[in-house]
């Protein structure tokens, strides 16, 4: 596309399916330990 | 839902609910932005009077820019609808799982810092120090209730955990032998202030402890203005040269150099940047927690003050980065690929329900910021939690439940925000923190800016 480019990122909609392992980190276990952010966390799926 | 904002000279796209991060070129900007409002007539008439001189506008690209707005479109990575809420009914009934224990091991410390979220160690109680005993009963504790999950963690706070550190590693001990008995993983986190750091420490920490914490608040005077000793003598001189060795001697395993900004350093870039100079690459910055009479408290005036040093922080950090010293920054961080699934994006931290707080006498809160207050003590590490009726409110408390959030294009990156920020602010875990909300926001738009920045600079 000439005027758009899309960032490669996981599809969330298809991460419906895949996802809720529940393996990945807890939020604030890392270093914020004030308020909540998920988006930096790591996804820890085996599938 | 779709975002749109300019920043350090890039256009960006933000689509809510796919995920999708688009880096758009000024016509096709201001296209989107019109694209669910106008016919396609509307828009071409429109771009072209506000884009009179310039020849690479005319009809035939802005029909071509509308075209690719409608494949995105179909192909569910612009305007694509929020279809996720029948799962977040889901994961309130997943709420019988543990995965995640933050161990007050002390309930004491040996600074004195007076904007301190947990009152100078002692969460608005006695002094008190986590036994073994306890320690052990936690680790049984989370293993029995942790499922099929393998992965457990274990956060050693305090206080200063490090009052009470023949304790930390005697639990540490316990659980290493309990993990191979059940086949479950533990990573281990210590959250310190670093006055009692020394060799013995860093060595067990390097083997044992997948990161670390250390407390640094950024420039000496920034620094020693709150993080004081008892004799009223800052720590910056202390605890620097042990997080330098302490750093150094990670070895590739993670720490964080975490500080604190209040109203008095609403210039916190400068005290980022001071930790960077000291050699610290893996760095954390939070905005003080503490109530809006606090004479430290952040108020609506810093607001525009701390947006642009978040814009200045960006733009620093990519700048260090072609030099070829680079730093993270926590909030900074986004794993586009790899980030969380969409069920992690609706639930959030697990506060209360995967990850409990446990006190020294063994007491079982929502997290470490609930500790203290009693009407949020879920139960105890003898009866398991005993107040289920707390323990589903925390369970149901996901980004859907709050109404707040519905419009709101960040919700899926913040999953609804901190409960304890929420309860501080309007006194029901299920509002929401305005300020922290404006204040992630900002941080999540740089943040997006500098995956763009890199993509466009790879080509």
């Amino acid at each position: 596309m000439k005027r758009i480019k899309t960032i490669e990122q996981r599809d969330l909609h298809k991460s419906a399916m895949t996802g809720g392992c529940g393996e990945c980190q807890t939020s604030c276990q890392s270093a914020c330990k004030t308020s909540c952010g998920v988006a930096n966390q790591k996804c820890e799926s085996r599938k | 839902m779709v975002h749109q904002y300019q920043l350090n000279g890039y256009y960006i796209v933000v689509d809510t609910c796919s995920g999708s991060i688009h880096s758009v070129d000024d016509v096709a900007y201001d296209v989107i932005s019109l694209y669910e409002t106008h016919s396609e007539d509307e828009i071409i008439r429109k771009i072209l009077a506000d884009y009179p001189d310039r020849r690479d506008v005319n009809q035939e690209e802005i029909r071509e820019c509308q075209e690719d707005i409608q494949l995105l479109k179909k192909e569910n990575r612009l305007f694509s609808k929020d279809l996720f809420e029948p799962l977040s009914e889901n994961l309130a009934m997943k709420q019988d799982t543990v995965k995640a224990l933050c161990l007050h091991v002390a309930h004491t410390c040996n600074l004195n810092c007076s904007y301190c979220f947990a009152a100078q160690g002692k969460y608005h109680g006695e002094r008190d120090l986590m036994s073994f005993e306890t320690g052990k009963k936690a680790i049984d504790f989370l293993i029995s209730h942790s499922g099929d999950r393998h992965n457990l963690e274990v956060d050693f706070f305090g206080g200063e955990p490090l009052m009470n550190w023949e304790t930390v590693k005697e639990i540490v001990a316990y659980a290493r032998l309990r993990e191979k008995e059940e086949n479950k993983h533990f990573r281990f986190t210590l959250t310190t202030n670093g006055v009692l750091i020394d060799q013995e420490v860093m060595d067990f920490c390097n083997r044992e402890m997948d990161n670390v914490v250390l407390s640094l608040d950024g420039r000496k005077e920034v620094h020693d203005h709150f993080r004081k000793d008892y004799q009223g003598r800052g720590s910056y001189e202390k605890v620097v040269p042990l997080f330098q060795a302490f750093a150094q001697s990670r070895r590739g395993k993670s720490y964080y150099i975490r500080g604190t900004f209040t109203h008095h350093n609403t210039d916190f870039t400068k005290d980022i940047f001071h930790m960077a100079d000291l050699g610290f690459t893996e760095l954390s910055m939070e905005p003080v927690v503490c109530p809006p009479s606090d004479p430290y408290a952040l108020t609506q005036e810093d607001l525009p003050v701390l947006y642009e040093q978040y814009e200045i922080l960006a733009k620093e950090m990519k700048r260090r980065k072609k030099e070829g010293r680079p730093f993270t920054f926590y909030h900074y961080m986004l794993d586009l690929s790899h980030g969380p699934c969409i069920y992690k994006r609706i639930a959030g931290c697990g506060s209360g329900t995967e990850y409990l707080a446990v006190t020294p006498k063994g007491e079982l809160y929502p997290c470490h910021q609930f500790v203290g207050e009693t009407a949020y003590r879920l139960g105890d590490l003898e009866k398991g939690i005993v107040n289920s009726a707390l323990r589903d409110r925390f369970a149901s408390c996901n980004v859907y439940a709050r109404p707040q959030c519905r419009d709101c294009w960040a919700r899926l990156y913040c999953s609804g925000g901190c409960a304890a920020n929420a309860y501080h602010a309007t006194g029901d875990i299920g509002g929401i923190y305005e300020y922290g909300c404006q204040l992630f926001k900002k941080r999540l738009e740089c943040a997006i800016m500098l995956q763009v920045a890199e993509s466009e600079e790879e080509g």
